[in-house]
């Protein structure tokens, strides 16, 4: 009985205090029960939504990747210098900072496969070189139209309007004007992460790589291409990251972005507490990405003050990790 | 002797409904190996986790040196003077520190110390330790980059260093060779003379000759059999444990049709013989060899891990030289690796995905996974071998040892090889599964050649056509297995007719 009791509230204890979460503050905070909220939250959490799902797949292979916060303020930088210095359109703009992901992910599986550097160390150092690498075209300042450039001319470029549709467009759902298009997007990636790792050959080989790398190359599995592969998912989404936060913004803003890392590793790791899995998830790291949204909003609906969101985040994810290891532990203890 | 070491009296377990230990008695006297025995699933690791405290006995009751001995946790028992070494050898030792250091660590713990490490005193204590347990290697290397004997030796040795009464080796062999084994026995015998009572846990019969003093058996949770006179009746202890008598297998000595693969003047590393072997269609040999006789290194370059320092392979006729693992297998090569825990098994894994992991190319439409196919080829490979469980959806590690190896060669028999090579396949797996593995790899031997990888002649006897011995990096011996003169086997083995200089580093 007690067994069965632990296994259900392994299985389901997440999913049941995420439920239980959302009745509590529909009661006890007016307006917070509806579709206006809730697409509030969806877009809050789109974006480290987005950086987690990458993150996630960096998790499986037994990576990690600490740059996709970096990596999302770069293309940040680099859409805004591209449409507004260079006046490039929008879809040069947009691939620009695909391929810059790409780029950094692959840069980042090298150093760990070729090169040796542990994981959370290169892409640790990956992370300052990018913080100090977007800052140097610009001396350090915000990009946005109408800024003096270092050669005494004046930026004339704009966002495109094309641009800001990603960021800023709402889809008509229920409501006019409801649902905002990174949220699609979130979604989107959510379902082929979700479908990719789960359900696909690559996938499962990604699984037995960070289960047990060695086993999975003595069966002939090309190892090092599956973790490079990892990181350069993880580099794209998180400049797909990048590009939704300037459209959103419509100014390339040096300062934004700095909570995007820890937000998204969270996300990732209260996956693992969620249907017991006890590994990082897609489904997994939606769901955390979209508790730590819904208690934010609540909260903040119940007039808490918004100092204590980092607090309260941080809470979760301790109690998610214990959720995660500690009772998995005990679980598979007891067996014999 | 007028006290016993352990004494243990009526013990039972039971994990929910499932009865483990329905009342064990076991005595160990001072001075004493007692050698206990059981097929997987037997108990034994039950006995032994509940003797180390770490789990708790739901009746029954144990005396250590006469008094009463409820060990709280497995600090408490070693505290009291029961020490277990466990069956993976790096739980008991530092890997980055130096062998002085891992043989003084115990006495680092102890807050007697001081704050700072007197580095020549303890170099000196660690010294006469090393000595005292006959171990000869350099204190200053690190322990990861000693051999797996040698790390096992100091973990021993740290083990010894708290002077307890009642030492229990769990499988300590699985992992060594036969000349690293010889080690261990004698540092067994040494410590049987200083009156430490040994409960020693083993599969391999001739670990057991070499020092059993007495033999307990465990079949279905109860002792079966106790042996204790001399000379020891192995026959009996066995058929105690499988609960019907070992009969000898016979293997009906194919010579295999076509050769398959044909090594021509292959030469493994620079300098060493060069090797000519064949392996012919339907054919099993095996290559037997001390550690470091070459074994190894040819599994390696034959799965595509390594490259020969000159000479050829082919295979049905065509040059075979896969430069990687991926490319082996799609050539059709594969390998059942050693040491399954590290190198084969996927812990997170369920049977079906474990099983189908190399192939799952095949089980797929475009890159999306078909679960039900996996589950009906997992499922035909289950009935085939005979692996115990209940569903193909069990996690591995739910499995026993003998069952994970099934799995794990059922993994390389999914899709026909032409070479299938199979690295100590009965590590770690008791007798039955042993047998049943064997019989399968020899029934289905038709149109493939099987290589297979021991270190145990018994093991060879029971599963090969051919025995080819290998020592030195070179072939030294080839034997018919009929009628195979023993003698000559064991000569070729340890080298003996070549000038005897010895291995010994």
């Amino acid at each position: 009985m007690n067994d069965r009791l632990l296994d259900f509230a392994i299985r389901y204890g997440f999913l049941i205090l995420l439920f239980g979460l959302i009745v509590y503050f529909s009661i006890a905070a007016p307006g917070f029960f509806g579709p206006l909220s809730a697409a509030f939250v969806l877009q809050s959490v789109a974006i480290t939504g987005i950086l987690a799902l990458g993150v996630t797949c960096t998790l499986v292979v037994g990576g990690f990747d600490l740059s996709i916060g970096a990596v999302a303020t770069s293309a940040l930088m680099l859409s805004a210098y591209s449409m507004v210095i260079l006046e490039h359109p929008t879809v040069v703009a947009v691939f620009l900072c695909l391929g810059m992901g790409a780029l950094v992910g692959l840069i980042n599986g090298l150093l760990i496969v070729k090169f040796r550097v542990p994981d959370l160390l290169a892409t640790l150092g990956m992370m300052f070189l990018l913080i100090g690498l977007q800052r140097i075209p610009t001396q350090g300042n915000s990009i946005a139209t109408g800024m003096t450039l270092t050669d005494g001319t004046v930026a004339e470029g704009t966002f495109s309007a094309a641009f800001l549709w990603l960021g800023r467009h709402r889809f008509d759902v229920v409501i006019e004007r409801l649902l905002p298009m990174p949220v699609v997007i979130f979604i989107g990636i959510a379902v082929l992460i979700w479908l990719f790792l789960g359900f696909t050959r690559h996938g499962r080989l990604m699984y037995a790589i960070g289960s047990n790398e060695r086993a999975a190359a003595l069966v002939g599995t090309p190892v090092n291409r599956y973790k490079i592969a990892a990181y350069m998912i993880s580099g794209v989404t998180a400049s797909i990251g990048g590009i939704l936060l300037a459209a959103r913004l419509g100014r390339g803003d040096i300062a934004s972005g700095n909570n995007l890392l820890l937000d998204s590793v969270a996300a990732a790791l209260i996956g693992f507490a969620v249907l017991g899995a006890a590994r990082p998830n897609a489904f997994g790291t939606a769901i955390g990405a979209l508790f730590v949204g819904i208690l934010l909003q609540g909260m903040t609906m119940m007039n808490a003050p918004y100092y204590t969101q980092d607090f309260v985040k941080g809470a979760v994810l301790v109690a998610a990790l214990v959720f995660t290891f500690y009772l998995s532990s005990r679980r598979s203890g007891t067996g014999h | 002797m007028a006290v016993d070491a352990l004494k243990v009296n009526g013990l039972q377990k039971s994990f929910g409904k499932n009865y483990v230990l329905r009342g064990i008695d076991v005595t160990m006297e001072p001075g004493s190996v007692t050698v206990l025995m059981g097929a997987n699933g037997a108990g034994k690791s039950t006995l032994v986790k509940v003797i180390c405290g770490h789990h708790r006995a739901d009746g029954g009751s144990m005396t250590l040196a006469g008094q009463p001995f409820d060990p709280a946790d497995a600090a408490d028992a070693i505290r009291q003077g029961v020490v277990t070494v466990h069956q993976s050898i790096d739980d008991g030792v530092i890997p980055d520190l130096d062998v002085a250091n891992n043989l003084m660590l115990d006495r680092l713990v102890e807050r007697s110390h001081g704050l700072f490490v007197r580095e020549r005193h303890l170099r000196a204590e660690a010294a006469k330790v090393a000595a005292e347990m006959g171990i000869e290697v350099n204190l200053r290397a690190r322990v990861s980059d000693l051999s797996v004997a040698d790390r096992q030796m100091i973990a021993i040795a740290r083990a010894m260093a708290r002077a307890p009464k009642v030492l229990i080796l769990d499988e300590p062999t699985s992992s060594l060779s036969a000349t690293e084994a010889d080690r261990l026995f004698a540092l067994i015998d040494r410590l049987r003379e200083q009156g430490v009572a040994i409960l020693y846990i083993s599969h391999r019969m001739s670990d057991i000759r070499r020092i059993a003093d007495r033999i307990i058996v465990m079949r279905d949770g109860a002792i079966s059999g106790t042996f204790d006179t001399e000379p020891l009746d192995y026959e009996a202890a066995v058929t105690a444990m499988l609960g019907h008598r070992m009969t000898e297998v016979d293997v009906t000595v194919q010579s295999g049709s076509v050769p398959v693969l044909e090594l021509a003047d292959l030469r493994l590393t620079q300098g060493a013989a060069p090797i000519n072997l064949q392996a012919r269609d339907g054919e099993v040999v095996a290559l037997v060899g001390l550690l470091g006789s070459g074994k190894s290194r040819l599994a390696e370059i034959l799965y595509g891990m390594a490259h020969p320092a000159s000479g050829g392979v082919r295979i049905n006729g065509t040059v075979y030289t896969p430069s990687s693992v991926e490319d082996a297998v799609a050539q059709g090569v594969f390998m059942s690796p050693k040491d399954r825990g590290t190198n084969a098994v996927i812990p997170a894994f369920d049977i079906a995905d474990n099983m189908t992991l190399p192939f799952l190319k095949g089980l797929s439409v475009g890159s999306f996974l078909k679960a039900s196919r996996q589950k009906t080829r997992a499922q035909e490979m289950v009935s085939q071998l005979g692996i115990v469980c209940q569903s193909v959806t069990d996690g591995i590690g739910t499995l026993s040892g003998g069952n994970q190896q099934k799995v794990m060669i059922a993994r390389w028999l999914l899709e026909p090889a032409k070479v299938l090579l199979l690295d100590e396949p009965f590590q770690g797996v008791d007798i039955g599964a042993r047998r049943d593995i064997g019989r399968h790899i020899r029934a289905t031997a038709k149109g493939r050649a099987t290589l297979v990888f021991l270190a145990e002649i018994d093991e060879a006897l029971e599963i090969a056509d051919r025995i080819v011995v290998m020592n030195e990096g070179a072939i030294v011996g080839e034997h018919k297995n009929q009628n195979v003169d023993l003698g000559a086997l064991v000569a070729d083995i340890s080298g003996a007719q070549s000038t005897a200089t010895g291995t010994h580093p």
